[in-house]
């Protein structure tokens, strides 16, 4: 069985081709300068220049962390490139038909058309490409509701006053190491404001693209749901296949404002390194949101790609009555390795959260979950609901779970459950019993397994992390 | 249809079938009988190809063709069906997504264009109907939270759905209380005809009083040792198997 089921796994990465493209890339190196060269670049106001640098200093201090429960040879942080931007972009394109046309067959062949006649009705995009924001779509069509969907770069010229007071308001720049990193270095990202009272009329999504060789990716997304209002939005991202490990470390900040809602989506399928474990993405992110009064968060995550997942996608529920949604499936293969869960912080009276977390795991890798769920004293009657499944391929990886709880108000509900799986010879027998080949036994078996997540994702998306997961699992039986 | 010449086969090490023989001709119904531990329910699982069941002697024509030259699903495909004496929970995958794959997997073999939802929406409506299980239980997941007998009757659904021409019934009556035993039987007698046979692996008489078989047969210690009509079973009722150890050797 386990022998049938390990063929399954030798999957092509669709996503892995690299567009040859003239870029403009900074050597490798991490200095002062570079800083100071990223920020004139981008022509910012000195106070950014200053919070990048005071960042800089403390990420200096800081080491690595090494409690997550993965494996990687040290990283050369001076031998990554902080800043890689097509040469086309020197000028940022005012309109698609400025766009170079090899950036607009990069994305053609990603499955995402950018042409807003093709483009996936809607959705609005932001796409990024290395370092810098390609292009949005739909933006007239959103403004006309007041709804702003830039990038972030864009955001610190058009509307400082809203990045000048949320930025780093929900992830500090000395949060952690990679944020502290990110908060130095990043440039570019999406930007969102959805105003009062408004339902946004379409799907946001930002598609991330690494293209460039030794190039980190470090892009910062801000979101933010004024009162009353509501907002689904959802990151793919891809990269090259190649033989060195690349650095993806992200920030995420999410405010939800009093009884604002967002949905926030994800669809990881960054190049996971090849079947002897060379290469692949290092993902190393912090994503984290704030609920006010009655606000609601909810994070979705389907995690398949990037050799190394360190990501914790968490929620603050500061306001009475908020509520905190995890959903999420993280699938490792070959090597892969996965530490990933979320952190509920309940600090408003009657908040709610919930984790639904599905570990796949095939190959030889390791696959973690990682979840803290706190009851602050002031949180009365708050609740907690968790469950963590893991489902083994095969018997050479390995599933984790390290749930935390610490409560320090006695009315508070909290309940856990895990159960680990292994797709069993019986059910594979009875698929095949039925006329299904092994590699569709399997992805139907694990696909009814993230059942609960998958309908959590917009429905576009959850057909699309079907098929991904089944395209991931290719090779694991045979 | 079938003919199982001589069949020797093992598991973990252990022989279980000694030179079995049956022949299953077009349109017939064969009833199997014997003690605990005899090798009926290895019998289904070497035909249709289980891992770990391994064949160390003999042949099995199925069709016109060398049964072990298939694939598990391609002998599916074909039409050789079993319906599992404990079937298993697939969560989360819905019955009807299920069985839609099976049927467009068997179709696709077949050279037939995949059915429409809406066109097996229909097919599995009846069917469910016909084994008296609610409509509901299409959407849950593949026998995720079933009673026994609710359990058997999707077997019987999934057996009506996918046309197989030789069905291999393992112990479909037991754990069914008599209303359930009446609505499988009344769905496999619905299905015989010329060119479909069964086989009834079975502990009770009582089933072959509904399904009436044309050859009852005794299989201990890895053989068929007796053969008969549908009296046969009744006598073995009576008489219980003791008496016909001797003849196995
Ligand atoms: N996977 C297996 N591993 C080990 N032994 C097995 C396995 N499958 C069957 N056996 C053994 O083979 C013998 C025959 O089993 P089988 O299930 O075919 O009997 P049966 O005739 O169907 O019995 P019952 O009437 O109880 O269903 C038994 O001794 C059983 O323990
Ligand atoms: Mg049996």
């Amino acid at each position: 069985m386990s022998e049938q089921v390990e063929h399954l796994i030798k999957k092509e990465y669709a996503a892995g081709f690299h567009t040859t493209i003239d870029s403009e890339t900074l050597p490798p190196g991490l200095n002062e300068d570079v800083i100071r060269f990223i920020s004139a670049k981008k022509n910012e106001p000195e106070w950014l220049l200053e919070w990048r640098l005071k960042a800089y200093q403390a990420w200096l201090e800081m080491t690595e962390p090494e409690w997550a429960h993965v494996k990687y040879e040290d990283i050369d942080f001076q031998a990554v490139s902080y800043y890689s931007a097509p040469k086309s972009m020197d000028e940022k394109p005012k309109s698609l038909d400025e766009v170079d046309p090899e950036l607009l067959r990069t994305y053609e062949k990603l499955g995402i058309p950018l042409h807003e006649q093709a483009a996936l009705a809607g959705v609005a995009m932001d796409v990024v490409f290395d370092s810098v924001s390609v292009v949005t779509t739909f933006r007239e069509k959103l403004f006309e509701v007041g709804v702003i969907f830039c990038s972030i770069s864009e955001a610190v010229h058009k509307y400082p006053e809203l990045v000048k007071k949320y930025i780093g308001s929900v992830v500090p720049q000395r949060d952690n190491y990679y944020a502290a990193l990110n908060s130095a270095v990043f440039s570019d990202g999406s930007f969102v404001y959805i105003p009062k009272g408004v339902r946004c009329p379409m799907e946001l999504s930002t598609y991330f693209r690494i293209n460039e060789q030794n190039t980190g990716q470090f892009e910062r997304t801000l979101i933010i749901a004024d009162e009353g209002s509501h907002v689904s939005y959802l990151e793919g991202c891809t990269a090259p296949m190649r033989d060195e490990n690349q650095l993806h470390a992200a920030v995420v900040e999410l405010i939800a404002l009093d009884n604002a809602e967002i949905k926030y989506s994800t669809v990881q399928n960054w190049y996971p390194g090849n079947e002897e474990g060379k290469g692949g993405i290092y993902n190393f992110v912090t994503k984290r949101g704030v609920c006010h009064t009655n606000a609601k968060i909810s994070w979705t995550q389907v995690e398949t790609g990037s050799a190394v997942t360190w990501k914790y996608p968490s929620c603050i529920l500061r306001g009475d009555n908020s509520v905190g949604e995890f959903y999420s499936v993280a699938l490792t293969n070959n090597y892969q390795q996965a530490d990933t869960g979320t952190k509920m912080i309940h600090i408003g009276k009657n908040t709610r959260s919930t984790i639904i977390s599905k570990g796949i795991s095939a190959g030889k890798s390791s696959n973690a979950y990682r979840g803290l769920v706190r009851i602050n004293p002031g949180a009365e009657g708050a609740r907690n609901y968790t469950q963590c499944d893991s489902l083994l391929i095969g018997d050479k990886c390995g599933a984790h779970t390290f749930p935390y709880i610490e409560s320090k108000n006695p009315s508070a509900v909290i309940e856990h459950e895990a159960t680990t799986s292994k797709v069993s010879e019986d059910q594979m027998f009875l698929c095949q019993q039925r006329g299904l080949d092994a590699e569709k036994a399997v992805s139907m078996i694990v696909n009814g397994f993230c059942r609960e997540v998958f309908k959590e994702l917009p429905m576009e998306f959850a057909v699309e992390a079907g098929k991904l997961l089944e395209v991931s699992l290719e090779g694991s039986v045979g | 249809m079938l003919r199982i010449t001589d069949l020797f086969a093992r598991v973990e090490e252990k022989e279980i079938l000694k030179g079995l023989n049956l022949t299953v001709k077009p349109g017939e119904v064969h009833a199997i009988m014997g003690p605990n531990g005899a090798g009926k329910s290895t019998l289904g699982n070497v035909l249709s190809g289980r891992e770990g069941y391994e064949v160390t002697g003999g042949s099995v024509d199925f069709n016109g063709k060398n049964l072990f030259d298939l694939e598990i699903e391609e002998r599916a495909r074909e039409g050789l069906f079993l319906a599992f004496q404990y079937p298993v929970e697939i969560p989360g995958v819905s019955n009807m997504e299920f069985l839609k794959a099976s049927v467009d997997a068997k179709r696709k073999h077949h050279g037939q264009a995949e059915l429409s939802a809406v066109e097996f929406m229909k097919m599995a409506r009846e069917a469910s109907k016909r084994v008296s299980l609610d409509q509901a239980f299409l959407k849950r997941g593949v026998n995720e939270g079933f009673s026994g007998g609710e359990k058997k009757r999707n077997e019987i659904m999934q057996m009506m759905l996918l046309e197989p021409s030789l069905c291999i019934l393992d112990e479909t009556d037991s754990g069914l209380d008599i209303d359930a035993l009446q609505v499988v039987a009344n769905g496999v007698n619905a299905m015989r005809s010329a060119e479909r046979s069964f086989i009834v692996v079975t502990h009770y008489q009582r089933l072959l009083d509904y399904i009436v078989p044309d050859y009852v047969h005794v299989l201990a210690n890895g053989r068929i040792v007796k053969t008969g009509g549908k009296e046969l079973a009744l006598e073995l009722e009576e008489k219980g198997y003791a008496w016909l150890e001797n003849e196995a050797v």
